[in-house]
């Protein structure tokens, strides 16, 4: 980007808990910590497999330094693993999404020896111990002589998973002493309660908290987007799941009526090999369309993506399978109007007609960005509504709260 | 200005969401299923979810989910206009709702069995209540409590309250006219219309009835 403007620099903010009142009010605060203090001196530890990139390390990194200020003694540890442990996990993530699953051979072997290896690396001494999603699921083998508590927390749309993969899962998901799912259309039959966790984002972090306008037009220029013209975003990894493609056929039809730009950005996470080939094909169908901007940011571009979603006329999530998609509340926070997949959590954030737009193809996300290029007072409706719907409903602290119930109900 | 004997006691109160195996794809499962489910199932999806209708058009989850998921307006409408406020046990709540869903089958017997759009799942919330130190003795101290709580615990008192035992009203009139003996006060706090109204909302009503209110 040489010759560009270079961003002016925001000073890093780490917000504190009592920071969040004036977002959801002192007595959500106070109320957090008379909870809180009901678990003191208790241990918890969180794994999951990436520290950096997605949607789960987004939140754990956010949660984790606020428990820990409410005075939960809190440890999270990122599960290890080589570049084939994460092809395999990530074929079981597509697998459990519903994707077709080719096992190949030693592939449950390696899955298993992983997580092995990671059981003798870590302790599990605390009093409660929260998995995240599949590909530690296999840990909960240390709690044979233990006598604390075990949760799995499972990020995916397990609606619809393939059989094979599931099968292969399943047993060590009914040691657990609970699941918790996003909604409760993602849960399996399972022998364990299972609990409703709406994911959440942060409404100080980077990525959401207010940005001044000079900054959100120095990304634009940085980026080389015309802040004069429609700007229509969607802020993924390049993953097949999301859609990136489709994205562009409906911008494609959009374009036809309306002089409009592209924004596709995303980064890489570390557990995701497949993100460089998407990326490949994602610019092979934007055909050098110099208003498609395909950005390809590192994990640390947490203020750029924030500008991007302020400064767009129209935020699209039009993934064809979803865990709860985040990107969604984050727009919604940021009072856009959004047109989404009705898939995964994205229907308990977006209400159609009130809260944002849901479509179930190419041609119907076309349709609905073209509704809302052409009704920009409705548009600034949905995005008010949206708002709204997010602080009653999506924020960290909301996510917060519910652990403190689950270790004190479990305690109990 | 009037000094209660027994104070009323502020409490924080949270609901952690369970999810229940139970599912329903006809309107026809639906009513089975609400032969079954436990109190605390009907209970969350009548009282506990009244918050987050704030946006839709019918006030608890059967309703809304007959009108989404069947396209069956009517049966919506029927649901929606049971009123939480006329119960004093979630039994009684259960028969009128069997009763509702039974009565429109029986004269549409070809919507039963019809396949809904998505299912229903049904849930049920578990209560935590946690007592806080504070306390009040009068209106002013009470306004000010209701003031500072947040809305679950301001749903617990006004809302939940209703179906303890032997209650039905609000924690706040059943305070207000008990301890303090203002019945009148307590009946206006009970004739707040949750249904109509965000819980925010319904937190300033209640304001502006006790800091009107001359004791």
């Amino acid at each position: 980007m040489t010759g560009k403007p270079a961003a002016p620099e925001l000073a890093p903010v780490v917000p504190h808990l009592d920071d969040y009142a004036a977002v959801v009010g002192s007595a959500e605060i106070r109320e957090l910590r008379e909870l809180a203090h009901r678990l003191s001196g208790r241990h918890v530890k969180m794994v999951n497999s990436t520290s950096v990139g997605g949607g789960v390390a987004e939140i754990l990194n956010r949660i984790v330094p606020l428990l820990q200020e409410l005075g939960v003694l809190i440890r999270w540890e990122v599960l290890k693993g080589g570049n084939e442990f994460f092809g395999v996990t990530k074929a079981f993530h597509n697998a459990l999404h519903g994707e077709p699953f080719e096992e190949r051979p030693g592939w449950f072997d390696l899955f298993l020896a992983t997580n092995e290896e990671n059981q003798r690396l870590m302790g599990f001494d605390e009093d409660f111990i929260v998995i995240h999603d599949p590909q530690p699921v296999a840990l909960v083998q240390a709690r044979k002589g233990r006598n604390n508590h075990w949760i799995w927390r499972c990020h995916i749309d397990l609606s619809r998973p393939n059989a094979t993969v599931w099968n292969y899962l399943r047993p060590w998901v009914e040691k657990y002493d609970g699941a918790l799912f996003s909604a409760p259309a993602f849960t399996q039959s399972l022998p364990i309660p299972q609990y409703l966790f709406y994911p959440a984002i942060d409404p100080l972090s980077d990525k959401n908290r207010e940005l001044p306008p000079e900054f959100v037009q120095s990304v634009l220029e940085r980026f080389g987007i015309d802040p004069k013209r429609p700007i229509l975003t969607q802020i993924s990894r390049f993953d097949r799941l999301k859609d990136p493609v489709g994205v562009i056929q409906a911008y494609q039809r959009v374009r036809k009526y309306f002089d409009c730009q592209l924004v596709l950005a995303g980064g890489g996470a570390t557990d995701d090999p497949e993100g460089d080939v998407v990326l490949r094909e994602v610019e092979e169908a934007a055909q050098a369309d110099p208003d498609i901007h395909i950005l390809n940011l590192p994990p640390w571009s947490h203020l750029e993506i924030n500008a991007l979603q302020r400064a767009s006329t129209i935020v699209i999530q039009k993934s064809l399978r979803e865990g709860f998609g985040l990107t969604v509340s984050e727009a919604l926070l940021k009072k856009k109007p959004v047109v989404a997949s009705a898939v995964g959590g994205i229907p308990n954030q977006v209400i159609h007609k009130v809260t944002g737009m849901l479509a179930h193809s190419v041609e119907g996300t076309a349709y609905q960005i073209r509704f809302l290029l052409s009704n920009p007072s409705f548009a600034r409706q949905l995005g008010e509504n949206g708002c709204e719907h997010v602080k009653e409903n999506f924020l960290l602290t909301h996510n917060i709260r519910r652990y403190l119930l689950l270790f004190l109900n479990l305690q109990q | 200005m009037r000094q209660a004997k027994s104070p009323f006691a502020f409490v924080a109160a949270s609901y952690l969401v369970r999810i229940r195996p139970e599912r329903a794809w006809t309107l026809a499962e639906l009513t089975q299923h609400l032969l079954t489910v436990p109190d605390a199932s009907i209970l969350y999806h009548t009282f506990q979810s009244l918050e987050s209708h704030n946006y839709t058009t019918f006030s608890n989850d059967f309703a809304q989910w007959a009108l989404a998921a069947c396209n069956e307006s009517v049966l919506a409408e029927e649901l929606s206009a049971i009123d939480l406020r006329d119960f004093a046990a979630v039994e009684e709540l259960r028969k009128v709702l069997t009763e509702t869903l039974e009565r429109y089958l029986k004269q549409r017997p070809q919507t039963g069995d019809r396949p809904a759009f998505e299912p229903f799942f049904f849930c049920e919330a578990v209560e935590t209540v946690v007592p806080l130190e504070g306390r009040a003795y009068t209106l002013h101290e009470l306004a000010e409590g209701i003031q500072r709580m947040s809305l679950h615990t301001l749903h617990h008192h006004f809302i939940n309250s209703r179906l303890r035992p032997k209650l039905r009203v609000n924690d706040f009139s059943n305070w207000i006219d008990d301890s303090l003996g203002l019945a009148e006060l307590a009946k206006r706090l009970n004739r707040i219309d949750f249904y109509t109204n965000t819980l925010e909302g319904v937190r300033k009503e209640i304001l502006q009835a006790l800091n009107g209110w001359n004791s």
